[in-house]
């Protein structure tokens, strides 16, 4: 007797947890036969702003763990992703790749996410001064990371893209609310059940699925989103973005590249972008 | 009159659950989620009952009070200040000029394990220094041993001793136990003088929850339909969403009723409830979702 197919019901992940969309509504990823893939959760806007209520909250003990222990809980998500490789080399399969680039695209999460791990104790050493000052100050600039970051993922790389963009925003202390690839949005929930047994603490990375359109004015206008960033090149989304985002001087992330595997997509600068730059006057005479 | 707690109705946990569930399901639409919002803000007790209350908290809290969100027009001011008796004299001078109420916790508060003279006399300080409203606590420990009678004379005592201040009695749901006894308490409240039943202290957890909010407004209502006067209520502690605030007032309309629609009869104990709401105001008005960072402390 053929055993029944046990289908994964894909949600959202906030707050560490995995609820369904408030709104109720889902819309579908089918194959190129037209065959349906999954019903995914369409999340509305009051689903992002629980994340961001949530993503608040996480963000102060997140920034205050120490270098080494980010770092930790970054080369553990690239542990238990690489346990997982043929799951996702499966789904990324289903979306539509081969499996050769499926294969390289899995692999090149994994060791995105070790590089930005190794970065943590590193980029603030990288990234702070001592600055020359002709008084008797001691004059110092460290980063601080800027908050709650809210993330628009790339189209394509629907996982290498969104570890590209997610690993170097919490690495430096922020927590992010993440819009999933609309078009290939399976791996970002499976990639969510990996940060879930990661000892990722709950809140510091939360993943939406649903649609760019309908989503993107409230991840740029929210008061309480610090900087968003936008992979993409939809000129009126751009101008959306920065329009809206100016209005608590959020700071706007833009990248237009498509070819996330490049080496040039990583680099401690994409820490940098999330982070503010802190400068202490110290007197140095009585 | 001492009440008959005999012939009470029975509460059963589902049922009220159940239609306490109804209740948070209710669509609400723009318009009148925004009259919901500012007749919210309009009944918020804002409190501040801390160990590490100065001078210094109390006046800042009074402005908030006084100027809840000045950017926003044709918005309430709060319904009262809570803070303890040794910061009504403060409050009172901080909120002249104003309509808001000063209420003061009183009577051994939270615990209210002291003799009866050092709780009235806690009660007449407060009284003396001006306070409008008392919110005292039962005797819990009386009360679960049994001696009702001892509660009951407590509260008429302390009632006498308010004079033209009303006086919210405190039952403290969270260690009652059962939703019979939170019956039985706000009888003893309602007969024995109480203008307001409120549920907790808000040291305790859990704190309000809708089912013994809505056990108390039954009370309420039996309470009104026997004698003809109508008690207040407060529930407090742990309400600190615009959306929880939303469903209590749902339930207020539907148990109690329009008359109960204001903050003569109704009243909410918490301190961040007021940002959140004025945080939906400004979002209903610019369609934005809002940063805390931009409102004042309360």
């Amino acid at each position: 007797m053929s055993r029944l197919d046990i289908n994964k019901t894909y949600k959202l992940y906030i707050g560490g947890k995995f609820p369904r969309t408030e709104s109720g509504r889902y819309y579908t990823i089918n194959n190129s036969d037209g065959s349906l893939i999954a019903n995914m959760c369409l999340a509305s806007r009051k689903d992002f702003r629980n994340a961001v209520v949530v993503a608040r909250k996480a963000q102060n003990a997140w920034a205050n763990a120490s270098a080494l222990n980010k770092g930790q809980i970054l080369y553990r998500i690239a542990e238990i992703l690489e346990g997982r490789k043929e799951q996702f080399i499966t789904e990324l399969i289903v979306q539509g790749e081969t499996k050769k680039a499926a294969q390289k695209e899995v692999e090149a999460a994994i060791d995105r996410l070790v590089y930005y791990a190794g970065w943590s104790d590193k980029y603030p050493q990288f990234f702070s001064a001592v600055n020359p000052v002709s008084s008797s100050h001691f004059n110092f600039s460290t980063l601080e990371p800027v908050g709650v970051v809210s993330i628009i993922t790339p189209e394509e790389q629907s996982l290498l893209g969104l570890v590209s963009v997610i690993a170097p925003a919490i690495v430096g202390g922020n927590t992010v609310v993440v819009l999933a690839s609309e078009s290939k949005p399976l791996t970002a929930i499976s990639f969510a059940e990996v940060l879930n047994s990661s000892d990722v603490p709950g809140g510091v990375v939360n993943i939406l699925t649903g649609n760019k359109t309908e989503l993107i004015s409230h991840m740029a206008s929210h008061m309480d989103v610090n900087a968003i960033v936008y992979c993409g090149k939809d000129e009126n989304a751009l101008k959306e973005i920065s329009e809206l985002a100016s209005n608590n001087v959020k700071r706007t992330i833009f990248y237009k590249k498509s070819d996330w595997e490049n080496n040039l997509c990583e680099s401690p600068y994409f820490i940098e972008k999330t982070q503010e730059v802190k400068t202490t006057w110290h007197p140095t005479e009585i | 009159m001492f009440p008959n707690l005999d012939k009470l109705p029975v509460y059963d946990n589902t049922g009220v659950n159940e239609r306490v569930q109804r209740f948070c399901t209710r669509s609400i639409k723009k318009s009148s989620k925004t009259a919901g919002l500012k007749l919210a803000l309009s009944m918020i007790d804002l409190t501040t009952l801390e160990g590490k209350d100065t001078k210094g908290k109390v006046q800042q809290l009074c402005y908030k009070a006084m100027h809840p969100h000045d950017s926003l027009k044709n918005i309430p001011t709060v319904a009262a200040i809570c803070v303890y008796p040794s910061y009504v004299g403060v409050a009172k001078k901080a909120l002249q000029g104003s309509n808001i109420q000063v209420a003061s916790v009183a009577t051994a508060f939270p615990s209210g394990q002291s003799a009866l003279d050092v709780k009235l006399s806690d009660t007449k300080f407060a009284v003396d220094q001006g306070a409008d409203e008392i919110d005292m606590v039962i005797s819990r420990g009386e009360f679960l041993a049994g001696n009702y009678q001892f509660v009951f004379d407590e509260i008429a005592a302390v009632k006498e001793v308010c004079g033209k201040a009303h006086l919210k009695v405190i039952l403290e749901t969270g260690e009652l136990d059962t939703l019979e006894n939170v019956r039985k308490a706000s009888e003893i409240a309602m007969y024995a003088g109480a203008d307001f039943i409120k549920t907790s202290t808000g040291k305790i957890q859990p704190a309000a929850t809708m089912p013994v909010t809505y056990v108390m407004l039954d009370a309420i209502k039996d309470f009104y339909l026997k004698t003809g006067k109508m008690i207040g209520m407060k529930p407090a502690g742990g309400i600190s969403t615009s959306k929880i605030a939303l469903q209590y007032l749902v339930m207020l309309n539907e148990v109690l009723g329009e008359k109960w629609m204001n903050n003569n009869y109704f009243r909410f104990g918490a301190s961040s409830l007021a940002n959140d709401v004025l945080m939906q105001l400004v979002k209903a008005e610019t369609g934005v979702y809002q940063s805390i960072n931009y409102f004042s402390k309360d």
